[in-house]
């Protein structure tokens, strides 16, 4: 029998309070018990950032955190960047410089994206492209995902 | 893959923390930031019966100031360090190096206290301690006591550490006007492990009066280069011979091959480390 726990955190601002097997980690809890599945699961062991979220205003990997230890955290994920308008431009600049073909790396890579931009991040393509190795994209080449970022930093300084 | 089934405790306090520690008999992990553990336990190379979380523990996640030195608690994390005041001050040397130390998303989680106990050979955070000459403030419900990091790195995933003991806390001395420092790795992606990395720390004489060169991701553990740093005694950082020297030194040491790079392209890459390093430091 698998030890379960009781846990409540927020998740993209709704209260959620269940009970979770201690094994199961946070992004698989995210995608099978609260139905959110555009967090996505790839290599399980911290390397493609494909379920980088945030927790607590930081991004980080879902595969690498159980769901027991987001109890009392504020989990923010793809939807919830999108719900909330806060990553409304970036989306936009993905679709306009075709930063995704099959979109499996996209919620992680744009979480990445969110926290570099937010944190004040210069519009310099290498230090963009360190910011985001920790994310594989294995269609695009990385230069349209660079592009987009480039772009949403020069828009963000305008307005 | 998922992990397999275990049982899990959170304590919020040291001393409870200390207490869970001291069951021999149990088969435990301690998860600190969980950034290898996890990996492991999601491979299954790890099965703990019981996984320990310090997370909880506020008392172990600090950046102090005391006398000569800077303590560092240590469940305290990557990003921390990074965006420390204290640390960018006194430690250079980490400034330097944290960049290269994983990705953004592993550095919010991944902890100073965590990397050095489990003293993975390709890991930057052992070589930065040794050059430094950190002492590392280890804790158990028996007591406490410090142990240099020259004596606390013992061999692939091995350290000084007791059963039933943790890091509490890593002192590290604050840098000294003119000290000069090298960092260098090389990876196949950035923040990846590294293929072979060197981390200098150089007083301010010139001539070098003293110097300590430490390795990682080459051999079975991080270790220093006694060779390279007796050939830089009494020298200057751009003294070719001495390089010379201390490259050919490099041939006293077991290289380990790994699933990057056989023994020899790592005796090759650490020469090649070692003289970026130097060249850096030498401008």
């Amino acid at each position: 029998m698998s030890e379960v726990v009781h846990i409540n955190l927020t998740v993209n601002g709704e209260a959620i309070s269940q009970t979770v097997p201690v094994r199961t980690n946070l992004v698989d809890f995210l995608r099978n018990d609260v139905g959110l599945t555009g967090s996505h699961v790839g290599c399980e062991h911290g390397v493609c950032g494909a379920c980088t979220l945030e927790v607590d205003g930081t991004m980080v990997r879902g595969c690498l955190m159980l769901a027991v230890q987001a109890d009392g955290a504020k989990v923010t994920t793809i939807e919830g960047f999108a719900d909330k308008d806060r990553a409304t431009d970036l989306q936009e600049a993905f679709q306009r410089h075709n930063s995704l073909q099959c979109g499996y790396c996209t919620p992680g890579m744009m979480a990445s994206a969110l926290e570099y931009v937010e944190a004040g991040g210069a519009a310099d393509r290498e230090a963009i492209r360190n910011h985001i190795s920790g994310n594989y994209c294995r269609c695009t080449g990385y230069q349209s995902i660079v592009d987009a970022i480039v772009d949403v930093i020069d828009g963000r300084a305008a307005t | 893959m998922k992990p397999a089934e275990f049982s899990y405790e959170k304590p919020s306090s040291l001393e409870g923390l200390l207490k869970l520690l001291d069951q021999p008999d149990r088969d435990y992990q301690v998860l600190a930031g969980g950034q290898s553990l996890m990996p492991m336990m999601n491979f299954r190379l790890a099965q703990p019966e019981l996984l320990i979380d310090m997370n909880a523990v506020e008392e172990l996640q600090f950046i102090s100031e005391e006398g000569e030195a800077v303590q560092i608690g240590a469940m305290t994390r990557y990003a921390q360090l990074a965006s420390s005041p204290l640390v960018a001050k006194y430690l250079p040397l980490f400034a330097m190096a944290l960049p290269h130390i994983a990705h953004a998303a592993v550095r919010n989680r991944g902890t100073i206290g965590g990397s050095a106990a489990l003293a993975d050979p390709a890991a930057e955070m052992p070589a930065l301690l040794l050059v430094l000459n950190a002492a590392l403030n280890l804790v158990s419900n028996s007591g406490q006591r410090s142990v240099a990091a020259d004596d606390f790195f013992l061999g692939i995933y091995e350290t000084a550490l007791e059963e039933g003991e943790i890091i509490q806390s890593i002192s590290i001395p604050k840098t000294q006007a003119g000290n000069r420092y090298g960092f260098y790795e090389l990876a196949r992606r950035h923040g990846d492990y590294a293929m072979a990395g060197v981390a200098i720390a150089a007083g301010a004489d010139d001539p070098v009066e003293d110097i300590r060169i430490a390795m990682f991701g080459i051999a079975d553990r991080a270790c220093r280069i006694n060779a390279a740093e007796q050939a830089f005694g009494g020298t200057s950082l751009a003294d070719g011979a001495a390089l010379d020297a201390a490259i050919a030194g490099l041939s006293t040491l077991e290289f380990q091959g790994d699933l990057n790079a056989d023994a020899a392209t790592k005796k090759h890459l650490a020469g090649v480390v070692l003289k970026r390093a130097l060249k850096e430091m030498s401008k």
